[in-house]
């Protein structure tokens, strides 16, 4: 292997001069007072390589060692990543010894030890081709699948497969003869470079299954779908992250990655904390039991946080492979942004808008571009839902990162200063945001046929209404509550009861915090009918506001009461006895 | 200086204002090197061509001046012996008192892993409404002050540090004024609370470099306290925006390409470091905490502001304080303000109706807001309009100004006192379970 020789430090951006070819983006380890420090090739100069360290760099000389590796970043995919908590390179952070992260300690993402009960899919004779099944054991009581190596060109046979049994993760489960008659050894452990899209499926077909995430906002108005893409910027404490933590907990998903990327480590330990008791609404079971955590917070170094985004994705089209339903989560990738700005300082590049680099835009709809919903050659299907949310510098939404996102993300779920300011969660703005699969005809169909097949046009008509309501309220300011007639007071109320029974909601209240689907038809369908309905008669503008809060308030209890409870049936009544 | 082993550097190629080149052999990233007397870092290793850091800044260096490099990052030694005592940046008693003996730890050293935190839960009472009430902290959080400079920020910080019940109070002072120095010693030494007193000073007098230093030491001095004496630490640090702008300065000198606001690419995470070593520690391993206050100054209100803003993304919260001209106090901003760990205690730690209650009053609060621009535009009130307004000025003087001191119970019961005066039960918008113990029935008048 080339061995490399340190020449100069900057931070943790190192030269090293090398013996020996090397790969761009080529993984290598540099010696320093007994520590080995992980770095990654970014940039090749004749002799001179330079390389990003993923940890600190203090006390590091000039003429230290280094080692190179022959590959690039990449992460080890196998049974047993489920429940575990890793940091950005994929080092399981419960096996780290002590209570601060120590320089150069890396950990192994998988247990080796551990039995799995496995069970053969393929039989010796048949002909296989990269990714194919050959097998399956089960990780958290879901179906892990034993794939032919992603590496595999062409198509092999398989020559031997073992009976069920238990085995451990680096025992040979099959073994497979290739076109040219090499014998190729299979265990369970597949490996892959974290910055290459896994493309082993048969097709990409539009999305147009809804993903159900509980949360009304987004359910009711701006749904977003198996295999979709969705971003949700907003200035910070606008609730980015309540948000995406609850639709984490209650999004209906086989696996959920969460790639707390930068950002506070109190939040990774909120998650750490609650996930191991909180059940899973769909299936009943712990929601750790599906969760993998990529924590690199924000005082982690700084180059790993950028590989966190990817080890995540790579993780995610690891099971959309075994076709299953992943959603992940990157929070925030403002700061995966950053971290390239950082970087790309230091090599002193000729900046783009706002010192980042200028093929940020590019970087960003590759990482995008990754999620979707596949058809898999064996004709299951799978699919990687991705949000991301994004920190605009100053809440300003004209910055690189969000307008780049904002190109390629199919929702966006804008969270707005004012609306958190006034307490109205979650502070999707419901005027602004949009979901483009309202307008996908695979979408309508498909809501037509499982749910119902008014949904879609009673929700365009409310969303006319919210904006009609935003129009009058800006008249009301303007000319004073006299100033127009006592409809447009009852045009605004509607508006209003739209926002205060559909769209906010009490994410820290046991039973508002998740509205299942049904129960979302059922509220559309009562808010409709107010909306629709002709009220009274009202004299004066007072009237009309003292008409909706109080049918407002009826609303917000029966949506704080247990569905289907006598409780709910009966505030349910008197709405309607109300009308 | 040099000891017999040490080697001495004569000859500097290039002299910036604030730092130094020389060629030398063998030199470590981050160590820290004598010039002339003068404390200086390895910032930047090319080769044979290494470039220091002057803390002081470079004014009066020689081109032969004596260059010893010290084999080590800047450090602070750590011991029960630093309790009540009084640094420089640079961790070296100004006090008057003697060297502290003990270990010697490096430091901004490395982050805690995230698996061995644990989540906060333990409230911080201050008596202030506005915090309590509103904004709860919670120890192991970090939390800034947003202020213009006129702001009575250190006050009020001193207030809370004071009423924390904490073991140790840690400040860190950046680019304080010799004014503020002495507020500070005076209050805690008034109190009885200079023995849990430790702080590191870089005042207006000092050279602005050297306040880079101040958080890393007040943060080690915090370290040693919660981990290995299992404390209660609370670190304020006063003033950040201070000590970015010497990041700045820093970045300025070493030709760096700026990103907002004239600040470094890696504000972000230059101030997450500092901030995140506020931390919660389970009991296995001994169940101390530490948690930061800030301050952060305004430029004119501007939270869109570099600083701020990045100051945001990181902390858990902030809080705002303002003048409220209808009762002539300074108040803690409802809207403006937040703490993010506040549902981690509120309702569980404190009374169930606590957040109910809480958002309910801050969005009649809000509503009478929306009056005043209306009484502003000139147009006529509404009775509701005129009872929120009520509300807004009852609200203020009995709860949110800075010169309140109740309990939580005690804030709780006032704040359904006030609601209750002033408004119907259908207006409030808060659970029935809750309405039906606490709404007291009155006229409104």
């Amino acid at each position: 292997m080339t061995k490399g020789t340190v020449s100069g430090v900057v931070s943790n951006m190192v030269t090293l001069r090398v013996d020996g070819p090397v790969l761009q983006g080529e993984i290598c380890y540099i010696e320093t007072a007994g520590d080995r420090l992980m770095a990654e090739v970014i940039k090749v100069i004749g002799q001179d390589v330079y390389v990003q360290v993923f940890e600190s760099t203090r006390g590091l000389k000039v003429g230290s060692s280094a080692e190179f590796t022959g590959h690039m970043l990449e992460i080890q995919l196998g049974p047993g990543m489920l429940s575990k908590n890793y940091d950005g390179l994929q080092n399981d952070l419960d096996k780290m010894e002590g209570v601060f992260l120590k320089r150069g300690q890396y950990t192994e993402p998988l247990d080796a030890e551990r039995l799995w009960d496995f069970k053969p899919l393929a039989k010796v004779g048949d002909k296989v081709r990269e990714s194919d099944w050959l097998g399956q054991v089960e990780e958290n009581h879901q179906p892990l699948k034993i794939m032919v190596p992603f590496q595999l060109k062409g198509e092999a046979t398989v020559k031997i497969i073992v009976p069920e049994g238990q085995y451990k993760i680096h025992d040979v489960v099959a073994v497979l003869e290739d076109e040219r008659g090499n014998e190729i050894s299979v265990d369970m452990v597949q490996h892959w470079p974290v910055k290459f899209a896994m493309t082993n499926y048969a097709e990409k077909p539009r999305p147009f299954k809804l993903l159900e995430t509980g949360v009304r906002t987004i359910d009711t108005f701006n749904p977003i779908v198996e295999g979709g893409t969705g971003f949700i910027p907003g200035p910070f404490g606008t609730g980015k992250t309540v948000l995406q933590h609850a639709i984490s907990k209650q999004a209906e998903a086989d696996i959920v990655i969460i790639a707390a990327c930068g950002e506070r480590a109190n939040e990774v330990v909120e998650i750490f904390t609650e996930f191991p008791e909180l059940v899973d609404p769909h299936t009943g079971r712990k929601l750790m039991e599906r969760t993998i955590i990529i924590a690199n917070t924000s005082n982690m170094p700084v180059a790993a946080r950028e590989a966190s985004v990817y080890t995540a994705m790579t993780m995610a089209e690891y099971y959309r492979s075994m076709g299953l339903r992943v959603l992940l989560m990157a929070d925030s990738t403002s700061r995966w942004a950053q971290a390239l700005r950082e970087m790309s300082n230091r090599m002193e590049e000729l900046p783009g808008p706002d010192a980042f680099p200028m093929d940020l835009g590019a970087l960003i709809s590759n990482f995008y571009g990754r999620a979707g919903y596949v058809k898999l050659r064996n004709g299951k299907v799978g699919s990687v839902t991705f949000l991301g949310t994004v920190s605009p510098a100053g809440g300003n939404l004209k910055e690189p990162v969000t307008e780049n996102t904002k190109k390629v993300a199919r929702c966006f779920y804008g969270l707005e200063q004012d609306r958190a300011d006034k307490k109205r969660y979650p502070a999707v703005n419901p005027i602004d945001s949009y979901s483009k699969y309202l307008e996908y005809p695979e979408f309508a169909e498909y809501m037509k046929e499982h749910i119902n097949e008014n949904w879609i046009p009673k929700v365009l008509k409310l969303k006319t209404r919210m904006q009609r309501g935003k129009e009058i309220a800006e008249q009301i300011n303007i000319l004073g509550d006299d100033g127009v007639p006592v409809e447009y007071h009852v045009t605004f109320w509607k508006s209003e009861v739209i926002d205060f029974v559909i769209l906010q909601q009490d994410a820290f209240d046991e039973v508002d915090a998740v509205t299942p689907l049904e129960r979302q038809e059922e509220l559309l369908d009562l808010v409709t009918t107010i909306c629709e309905s002709e009220g009274r008669k009202f004299e004066t503008f007072e009237q009309v506001v003292d008409y909706y809060k109080k049918l407002i308030n009826i609303c917000k209890q029966m949506n704080y009461s247990e569905y289907k409870s006598e409780q709910y049936y009966d505030y349910k009544k008197q709405v309607e006895a109300y009308l | 200086m040099a000891t017999a082993f040490q080697k001495v550097y004569t000859q500097i190629s290039q002299i910036t204002k604030a730092t130094c080149s020389l060629k030398a052999k063998g030199v470590g990233y981050d160590e820290l090197a004598v010039i002339n007397g003068k404390l200086a870092q390895v910032v930047k290793i090319m080769g044979e061509d290494v470039t220091l850091q002057v803390f002081e800044g470079t004014g009066g260096i020689p081109t032969n001046a004596e260059v010893v490099f010290l084999g080590k990052a800047p450090s602070l030694k750590v011991s029960e012996q630093l309790a009540g005592r009084f640094f420089n940046a640079y961790g070296n008693p100004i006090d008057g008192g003697p060297e502290i003996e003990g270990r010697e730890v490096e430091i901004g050293g490395p982050s805690v892993n995230p698996v061995r935190r644990k989540q906060p839960s333990e409230l911080i009472a201050t008596g202030i409404a506005g915090i309590d009430l509103n904004n709860t902290l919670v120890s192991g959080q970090k939390i800034p002050f947003f202020a213009d400079p006129d702001q009575p920020f250190n006050e009020v910080m001193a207030l809370v540090a004071l009423r924390a019940k904490a073991d140790k109070i840690i400040l860190g002072g950046m680019g304080m004024t010799n004014d503020d120095y002495y507020f500070f010693r005076n209050t805690f030494s008034n109190a009885g609370a200079l023995d849990r007193i430790i702080a590191f000073m870089n005042t207006t007098e000092d050279p602005a470099v050297e306040r880079l230093l101040v958080p890393d030491m007040a943060l080690a001095a915090a370290e040693y306290f919660a981990v290995e004496k299992k404390e209660k630490v609370l670190v304020l640090l006063t003033d950040m925006t201070s000590y970015a702008d010497s990041l700045s300065i820093v970045s300025n000198r070493m030709d760096q390409i700026p990103s907002k606001d004239s600040m470094p690419g890696s504000l972000y995470s230059d101030l997450a470091k500092i901030y995140e070593k506020a931390v919660q520690f389970p009991e296995s391993v001994g169940g101390g905490s530490i948690t930061i206050i800030a301050v952060t100054t305004l430029s004119g209100g501007d939270i869109t502001h570099a600083v701020p803003d990045n100051t945001g993304y990181i902390t858990e919260g902030q809080l705002f304080l303002r003048r409220d001209s209808d009762i002539g106090k300074v108040i803690v901003d409802p809207f403006r303000s937040l703490s993010r760990l506040k549902q981690l205690v509120a309702g569980k730690k404190t009374r169930k109706d606590h957040a109910q209650v809480m958002n309910a009053a801050i969005r009649l609060y809000a509503d009478a807001a929306n009056a005043k621009t209306k009484l502003e535009n000139g147009f006529d009130l509404t009775d509701y309009d005129t009872r929120c307004l009520d509300f807004a000025r009852d609200y203020a003087d009995k709860l949110l100004a800075i010169d309140v001191n109740l309990n939580t119970e005690e804030m709780l019961d006032e704040t359904w006192k006030l609601l209750s005066r002033y408004f119907r039960l259908e207006e409030v918008n808060i659970k029935k379970e809750f309405t039906d113990i606490y709404w007291q029935q009155q006229s409104n008048s």
